[in-house]
């Protein structure tokens, strides 16, 4: 998957999330940190571009969320989580780059509702890796592409908010990986 | 009983010759001195000291001993054998004990105590003023029959000028000298560890260097206003030293000793708080551990104590500002001196048995002690100046534990102690050094004078 | 990016580096946040158990430590031991040898004697956070009045601070010193002369100096501190009368004009109005002292974390990327 592809898939998922929800009016796209932050971004200028008025973003930390502290050795950075305005009724869209084991929504769920009650959440994600890594009951609404990999592969997203290129490969994973 | 101590390299200032003997002992004296080679009766038991030095025997002018009073941090038995272990022949007990030795019962329950014992000579000294409270003076004249060597309140400074100068008066009439312990109390007030960078830093109250200087100075004055024979316990200020140097220059009878944690360590290891870094007199900062080398190394320091100060584990486990004062030093203070000083070129081989032996026998009037001559008491220090080994706290013998030096590596060690004829100590691998040290060490420790 | 804060302890402000106390500043602002929701509170530290052994009366600085475990989800447990019971039997070592049978994460030790936190961290499994011991330091004050002054000036190299008052007893005043000095600003300290002893500029290598008057040392100021007279350590025998110090080591109105025109005015409290701060200057428009109490409960959020959180196992994690299951 190149940086063409990734702008398509991501044109396709803004029309869906639009059509879906009626419009864009009570719609508010929550990026998860780190790369579900610019994919958010980038949502929202689509969904601006189809209807008019741009969907406020919101940044979601987990860290504190996680449910693995004591078992990632030095602890993660804590990053800001910034949701601007109010998400009590809102339609939010989780987005995140990668879906894998589910771990990752769950804690931005539980994160989610602390800050209020939405309506509604919805999950758009870049990328599934496939339903049977799922550790937990969760699903995504909107796919921008099914990936099925091994549990011995990781799925690198680059965007180039970050990384140099722009694009989606899988690679082994290291095997020190501990 | 005769003891043939073969082989050596004799190292004895006060004959001035220093050579390959061997040494008699007949009846715990000095039978001969013996060019090797020459004749020795067949029938003595031989001590084979080939490649070692052989000293008249250390004495450490300052230990705490705790008995009578406190037994479970040491007694006058696991004293005198930690400082047999340490190659003191023998030792001058401090008298603040539970009761303070400051009437003849107690110094003859000390001596008896140590003849019990049967390892090191021990001296007992006995106290200036009565438990060593400042106010009134001891029974100087009665403790001196008993068997003191001299009188101290160690422990405490006497704060009284004028009750020092009685006291120097006093102990003039009975040739005892007198010890002070020099702490100007009132600058000290709650002090915990050496005035200066690092106690800022470590947030722990200071005692400033003038608080030993003046009374330092003042006992210098006295001395000359009384005439008195005065020795400084554990200097370790540079202005302590230079009142000590002027009152030589001025030739009063002035003398001083300085223990090995004052040369060996500064303040700066009291960082972490272990409070076996807490001492009386505290470590200082750089510049007075150079004063104390430039002290040894000009003759103004006389001698080397310990200072032992055995505490029981439980009470050195308490917060820096509660725990006691003190530390052991019996089995690191050769070692200290000969790696740190002889091996670090500050002094020879010969001017270390000076601070070791010929002069606390000489202040401490202990006759026929501090030299080998013929007709000397027999008590013999034997030391290997280049072993290395590790002190392991642990296996110490003293009853406590509360050395800063655990772990330490050293090179220079005592092999053998011997105390009126009669082997009290010997190294375990006395056999593996006696197999590696081979005729060349003799050349080394030539070079080394 | 990966900065890494891998210790077991937090016992002083010295030992740490600029990185390490930039990085549990940026720590703590995220933790401000939470503070400033409706749901006061993240799972973080759930199912960990955080001591605070307190041997000294602290409701403060006990409380900021108690409220920040809680809003990580942590037990927090409260001892108060007297430190009188100590020295007649029970000793440090062994009240630590107790608590560690509990398992605590962390331990907050709270002591009247300094390195009383040292010894405990050599024994204890448990990380231990020192929150203030006898003279020596007071890691967590410095760290919250750094995150104040960085949220009011920005950040803190090349400005100048001020610190009046007794130097010589305040762990307040030698973990702000380290840790302003550290990352660039230059300190003044001014006090009566029994209480800032000559040579207190060799606590750190640069950046210090030590002013004869209170004057001298807020001439130009960007923030001016004020500590507390603590009448209970006796300070009192350092100089002659109250009304004497409040004369002329009190902070004025009437200073502030020699301090820069924005200057800010800190004090760690609890605050003798009258004494070393007019109640004109602690009630004033440049006064910051309930900003700091706010940052305190931020800073220990951020060190609670950051020594409970992870596991120990240490390592480099590529921590921002790596996700969770992966």
């Amino acid at each position: 998957m190149d940086g063409a592809r990734i702008n398509r898939a991501l044109a396709r998922l803004a029309s869906e999330i639009v059509e879906e929800n009626h419009g864009a009016t009570d719609l508010y796209l929550v990026g998860i940190r780190r790369r579900g932050v610019p994919l958010a971004e980038r949502m929202a200028d689509k969904i601006a571009d189809l209807e008019g008025n741009r969907p406020p973003v919101g940044i979601l930390d987990i860290t504190l969320y996680r449910d693995d502290l004591s078992t990632v050795g030095v602890n993660p950075v804590v990053n800001r989580t910034e949701l601007p305005g109010d998400i009590e009724g809102r339609n939010i869209v989780l987005i995140d780059d990668v879906l894998y084991t589910g771990r990752t929504i769950r804690a931005a769920l539980d994160q989610l509702i602390d800050f209020g009650r939405p309506r509604r959440v919805q999950l758009a994600v870049l990328i599934d890796r496939g339903k049977e890594h799922r550790e937990l009951p969760i699903q995504a609404d909107y796919i921008g592409k099914v990936v099925p990999t091994k549990k011995s592969e990781i799925i690198k997203v680059m965007l180039t908010d970050f990384d140099e290129e722009e694009g989606v490969a899988i690679v082994e994973r290291p095997t020190a990986e501990s | 009983m005769r003891l043939l101590i073969k082989g050596g390299y004799l190292i004895d200032p006060t004959v001035g010759e220093n050579a390959g003997r061997d040494l008699l002992i007949e009846k715990g004296r000095v039978a001969a001195v013996l060019k090797p080679g020459e004749d020795a009766p067949e029938d003595a038991q031989v001590f084979d000291a080939t490649g070692l030095v052989v000293a008249p025997g250390f004495i450490d002018m300052h230990v705490h001993l705790r008995e009578p009073g406190q037994e479970y941090k040491e007694t006058i038995e696991t004293g005198a054998r930690a400082a047999v272990a340490g190659g003191w022949t023998s030792v001058c007990a401090m008298p603040n004990t539970d009761p303070v030795n400051d009437n003849p019962a107690v110094t003859r329950f000390i001596i008896e105590q140590a003849e019990r014992a049967h390892l090191a000579n021990v001296f007992p000294i006995g106290a200036i003023t009565k438990a060593s409270g400042g106010a009134e003076l001891a029974e100087m004249g009665e403790m001196k029959r008993a068997g003191i060597v001299a009188v101290s309140d160690d422990g405490r400074p006497v704060p009284s000028s004028g009750m020092m100068r009685r006291a120097m008066e006093y102990a003039r009439g009975f040739d005892l000298v007198v010890v002070d312990h020099c702490e100007e109390r009132s600058l000290v007030a709650g002090g915990v560890m050496h005035e200066g960078r690092m106690s800022l830093i470590l947030g722990l109250r200071g005692m400033p260097a003038a608080a030993e200087e003046i009374d330092a100075i003042r006992d210098c004055l006295l001395a000359e206003l009384t005439g008195a024979r005065v020795h400084l316990a554990h200097v370790s200020t540079r202005g302590a030293i230079e009142a000590v140097r002027r009152a030589k220059h001025k030739g009063l009878d002035v003398t001083c000793e300085v223990a090995p944690h004052h040369w060996a360590l500064t303040d700066e290891v009291v960082e972490g708080y272990d409070t076996n870094t807490k001492m009386n007199p505290p470590l200082r900062s750089r510049e007075h551990v150079y004063a104390v080398l430039e002290g040894l190394r000009d003759g103004t320091i006389d001698a080397i104590a310990t200072d032992h100060a055995p505490h029981h584990a439980d009470e050195k486990a308490l917060e820096y500002d509660h725990a006691p004062f003190g530390v052991t030093g019996l089995e690191t203070g050769v070692a200290l001196a000969l790696d740190r000083l002889v091996h670090e070129g500050v002094i020879g081989l010969e001017r270390l048995v000076e601070l070791c032996s010929v002069n606390p026998a000489r202040i401490f009037r202990l006759a026929d002690r501090g030299t080998l001559k013929q007709g000397a008491i027999g008590d013999v220090t034997i030391l290997d100046p280049d072993l290395s080994w590790t002190f392991d706290a642990a296996k110490s013998k003293s009853r406590s534990r509360n050395t800063p030096f655990d772990g330490w590596q050293f090179r220079g060690a005592v092999v053998a102690t011997i105390v009126a004829g009669r082997i009290v100590y010997e190294h375990p691998e006395l056999k593996q050094i006696r197999e590696r040290n081979e005729a060349n060490k003799r050349e080394e420790i030539e070079a080394k004078r | 990016m990966s900065t890494n804060f891998n210790r077991k302890d937090l016992l002083g402000i010295r030992e740490l580096s600029p990185a390490e106390i930039t990085h549990i500043l940026d720590t703590a602002e995220s933790f401000r946040d939470v503070s400033r929701r409706e749901i006061k509170k993240v799972p973080t530290l759930r199912g960990r158990t955080v001591i605070n052994l307190f041997f000294e009366a602290s409701t403060r600085t006990r409380t900021s430590f108690e409220i920040a475990a809680k809003r990580l989800s942590a037990d927090a447990i409260n001892i108060s031991a007297s430190s009188s019971s100590v020295t007649k039997g029970e000793t440090l070592l062994d009240t630590a040898r107790n608590l560690e049978a509990m398992a605590p994460d962390c331990i907050v030790i709270r002591h009247n004697c300094a390195g009383a936190p040292h010894q405990l961290a050599r024994i204890c499994r448990a990380g231990i956070v020192n929150a203030g011991d006898g003279s020596h330091e007071h890691p967590t004050q410095a760290l919250l009045d750094a995150l104040t002054i960085r949220e009011h000036k920005g950040g803190i190299e090349g400005l100048k601070v001020a610190i009046i008052g007794d130097i010589l007893h305040s762990r307040v005043a030698r973990s702000n010193i380290h840790l302003l000095t550290a990352l660039g600003a230059s300190v003044s300290v001014a006090g009566p002369g029994t209480l800032v002893p000559k040579d207190f500029t060799e606590l750190v290598e640069k950046g210090l100096r030590v002013e004869r008057r209170i004057e001298d040392a807020i001439e130009g100021a960007d923030v001016v501190m004020i500590l507390r007279i603590q009448r209970e350590r006796q300070t009192s025998a350092f100089f002659p009368s109250m009304r004497e110090y409040a004369v002329h080591y009190g902070l004025h109105l009437e200073h502030l004009t020699l301090a820069s025109q924005d200057a800010i005015v800190m004090h760690p409290g609890p605050m003798n109005r009258g004494i070393e701060i007019s109640s004109e200057v602690a009630d004033g428009s440049r006064s910051l002292i309930l900003d700091q109490v706010s940052n305190g409960v931020a800073v220990r959020m951020a060190i609670l974390y950051l020594l409970a959180g992870g596991g120990r196992a240490g390592g480099d994690v590529d921590d921002t990327t790596k996700r969770i299951g992966e």
